[in-house]
């Protein structure tokens, strides 16, 4: 599946993460985090799970993030995948 | 025991990662009021994996809910309840049917998840006219009845009157829930004291509800838990007392005595009852303050 | 006779200053400071090249510097705190040599001792007499404290007072005297009021940071320091002002009367002074308006040099002297050492500042930070950069936990007696972990950008490129 339209979630607040998922023709993730050095791979694996689960195959995810933990990053995807009208696989 | 609830905004991160060092007995995490209509959505997915990852050790953690009339609180419930909250709140809550119908749904999501039906409790918030009416019947329209709390913010916009430091205007209210409670044998809890700044205002309001009959008392912000909890928690007047009122009765057995008196005054089940409440109480605080290594 | 020169260029020139040779400033006016940036540019249209700037530190203010590090006026720095803005520049590798950290306590001391030779100081001061008696007590551009001013002013060969309020001689209330004192100029402004000292410090309302300050006061009490002539020194962030209140209506409730407050000083600090919990303020450097105005008009309340304050080599100072200090951190590790210099990325962005000083001097040095921030551990295996060494440090105080140093085994005793959460500091770290997860290391490049000195003037550590 292909994100179709564009949706935001979380904030740029300190220890919380914005997604912003975007139409696009491939499956691409940029990262900008305050931690990517020592959490780039763990960031970066739990979106691509989160995608798998939602079953999203093409579309642009920009994560910014702020030091959030994992489970932040996930409910802030999880919220922008359901608001690009994406729900998870059963 | 629930000396303190302190409400913390179910959207912002930051917060949630230290609801359980901030003193409180129990966190409530908010989904209704301190959460943006447009943000309903977020919050509840951030609320649930908070209870899916964190530990909030010794801390209960109770989830508030948006209001029947919201269209948003059986979404509430599907994402919380299969990660067990320890209690659910459930808001503006004006009858017992109110507390039915939210029960039934929370059965309907225990039974699909496999858990125990009525594992869940609910602590009803009573903040209309017509819900400190009906507060006895709420109170006892459900076995997850575990407590009721007045709010008296909403309360006093719908008793159309203002809302005071002194609070004169929801004395009857206050009262009327107590006795509600009491009568369900169930706990109450107090509306917060809203001026975060007036300590002595907070220490008074504390001691008046404590002194209704109230079981513990909300926080609006974490700096007004270490007072509620102070007021709340029995003193070592108290303490001592509730001691000797055991020693006499087992004086007295070992002496055969069927009644026994303590400082002239004869002791009786209420009394023995509220030692042995007392000295449970003390107990949960000393293990609360030596949880550590 | 006057010393009055008519511009920075003529006091520069009459100076004598040549290719080579190092110059001072003091950070007073810290973010609000004219004066650096503008005697750099006066030095760059002379032509004068490859200068050392010893400044007690650089804020942001201070960016363009950059500029003049890149024309090669100057070529070496000398600090004891380095703001984010110049520190990622540097961090970066904009300067060939690396950067000189000391401490607040370290560089008089290294000034005093000739280690590090100032050829002229130059001395921003908010009044001053033609003569170069002069303060930062009184004027439009009044920053309180000119501690940090004093050893450079004494001791270069040459010194100049930059001010914007020239009065009178003999000026009343000077803290530096004109026996110190070559030229004197006046300009427009020497700095921003706004940024020189904000208006009110205020206190954290961050509930974890609150909750902090409070166990900070409970290690306090327990420590069995806080009676009859306790003395005190604070930070101006986070929980440090807070435990500063707490600490106001604990030492009224008990009526202890200490006996000083050392800083670093904010109306928090003033509050202690005027509501007699304390005899007295020794201050070295004014953070808010309401310090400043005490310092002019409160004699209870003194101004003492960076030597006094917090000298390792002088015959006696006031650090030493300290009971109670509580300081923050960026890192600590399981050796107690602590980082105030380098962030997650490993970008300088502070300094020991007096932080190094006052843990040695303390009788209970107490950090307090909380145990994670925005996802980075505040306890791990090693330090990014070692400013304050863990031999120093005797308690990391997190609200997850306190941690105490083994080697005060007293003190935990203490701690525990007293109820409160005492943990190792292992425990500490894992604490974190279980919260962070375990990070991947830093990649650093190899080329060192600062070295970092000990009080002592030894080498602590480096600080490394960021690639």
């Amino acid at each position: 599946m292909k994100i179709t339209q564009r949706a935001l979630a979380g904030t740029v607040e300190s220890s919380d993460c914005m997604v912003m998922l975007l139409p696009a023709e491939e499956l691409s993730i940029e990262i900008d985090s305050i931690v990517k050095q020592q959490y780039g791979h763990v960031i970066e694996k739990l979106v691509r799970d989160m995608l798998k689960k939602f079953d999203v195959t093409a579309g642009l995810v920009k994560i910014q993030d702020q030091g959030a933990l994992d489970c932040v990053i996930e409910a802030r995807v999880e919220t922008a995948l359901r608001r690009a009208g994406k729900e998870a696989k059963a | 025991m629930r000396r303190s609830m302190l409400f913390l905004p179910g959207n912002t991160p930051n917060i949630i990662m230290n609801a359980d060092v901030l003193g409180a007995d129990s966190v409530i995490l908010d989904l209704e009021d301190a959460v943006a209509p447009n943000q309903k959505d977020a919050a509840r997915i951030l609320v649930r994996n908070a209870l899916k990852t964190m530990d909030f050790a010794g801390c209960e953690v109770i989830v508030r809910i948006n209001p029947l009339s919201s269209g948003e609180w059986e979404a509430d419930l599907e994402e919380i309840i299969p990660w067990g909250p320890d209690v659910i709140m459930p808001t503006k809550i004006g009858s017992s049917q109110d507390v039915q119908t939210i029960s039934a749904c929370i059965s309907r999501i225990e039974e699909k998840h496999h858990m125990e039906v009525g594992h869940t409790k609910l602590m009803p918030l009573i903040e209309t006219a017509r819900g400190v009416e009906n507060s006895f019947h709420i109170a006892e329209a459900d076995p997850r009845v575990c407590a009721i709390f007045i709010g008296c913010e909403d309360l006093t916009a719908d008793l159309c009157c203002e809302r005071t430091k002194e609070g004169h205007e929801v004395f009857y209210a206050r009262s009327r829930v107590v006795c509600a409670a009491r009568a369900a044998g169930i706990d109450v809890y107090d509306t917060p004291f809203t001026d975060i700044n007036d300590d002595e205002g907070l220490r008074k309001d504390s001691e008046f509800a404590k002194g209704l009959g109230f079981s513990g008392k909300a926080c609006i912000n974490p700096r007004q838990v270490d007072t509620v909890n102070a007021v709340f928690s029995p003193s070592e007047e108290a303490i001592t007392y509730a001691k000797r009122v055991f020693q006499v009765i087992e004086e007295g057995k070992r002496m055969g005595r069927g009644a026994v008196a303590l400082d002239g005054k004869m002791i009786d089940k209420p009394i023995v009852d509220r030692a042995r409440r007392v000295l449970e109480m003390a107990e949960l605080i000393q293990k609360k303050v030596t949880v550590h290594e | 006779m006057s010393k009055l020169v008519s511009s920075l260029t003529e006091a520069i020139q009459k100076c004598g200053l040549k290719d080579h040779m190092t110059i001072s400033f003091h950070h007073h006016l810290r973010n609000g400071d004219y004066v650096l940036n503008k005697v750099l540019d006066a030095i760059s249209e002379l032509g004068i090249k490859d200068l050392t700037v010893n400044a007690s530190s650089i804020f942001d203010i201070h960016e363009p510097i950059l500029k003049h590090i890149k024309s090669g006026v100057v070529t070496g720095l000398e600090v004891d705190y380095m703001g984010q803005t110049v520190g990622e520049a540097i961090s970066h590798g904009a300067l060939a040599k690396p950067v000189v950290f000391r401490t607040h306590g370290g560089r008089p001391a290294a000034i005093e001792s000739g280690r590090t030779p100032i050829d002229v100081a130059f001395v921003a001061a908010s009044q001053s007499d033609e003569m170069g008696n002069c303060t930062g007590k009184y004027g439009k551009s009044a920053c309180g404290a000119l501690g940090y001013a004093m050893s450079d002013a004494r001791c270069a060969a040459k010194t100049v007072v930059v001010t914007d309020d020239l009065e009178p001689y003999p000026l009343q209330g000077f803290s530096i005297p004109e026996t110190d004192v070559d030229y004197v100029v006046a300009i427009d402004a020497i700095g921003n009021p706004a940024g020189i000292v904000s208006g009110t410090t205020k206190i954290t309302r961050d509930p974890v940071g609150l909750k902090m300050a409070d166990m900070a006061i409970q290690v306090i009490q327990a420590s069995g320091l806080l009676k009859d002539g306790f003395s005190f020194q604070t930070g101006a962030g986070g929980a440090s002002l807070a435990a500063a209140v707490f600490l106001k209506d604990l030492m009224l409730e008990k009526k202890i009367k200490g006996s000083f407050v050392m800083g670093g000083i904010t109306g928090y600090l003033v509050d202690l002074l005027e509501s007699g919990c304390f005899r007295n303020i020794m201050d070295v450097q004014c953070f808010d308006m309401k310090a400043v105005e005490s310092l002019a008009h409160d004699p209870r309340h003194m101004e003492v040099s960076a030597s006094h304050y917090a000298s390792p080599t002088a015959k006696s100072s006031i650090a030493d002297q300290l009971d109670v200090v509580i300081l923050g951190a960026t890192q600590v590790d399981t050796n107690f050492n602590v980082n105030v210099h380098t962030n997650s990325r490993g970008i300088i962005m502070g300094g020991s500042g007096g932080h190094t000083d006052i843990a040695a001097g303390a009788k209970l040095s107490m950090i307090v930070a909380p145990l994670s921030r925005a996802r980075m551990s505040l306890v791990v295996d090693r330090v990014q950069t070692i400013s304050t060494p863990g031999s120093t440090v005797d308690v990391v105080l997190t609200q997850r936990g306190i941690a105490v140093n083994p080697r005060r085994e007293d003190l935990q005793v203490q701690l525990k007696k007293a109820g409160l959460p005492v943990v190792s500091i292992e425990t500490l770290k894992k604490t974190a972990e279980e919260i962070n997860g375990i990070p991947e290391p830093l990649a650093l490049g190899s080329r060192i950008v600062a070295e970092v000195e000990g009080r002592d003037g030894k080498l602590l550590d480096h600080i490394y490129e960021v690639l």
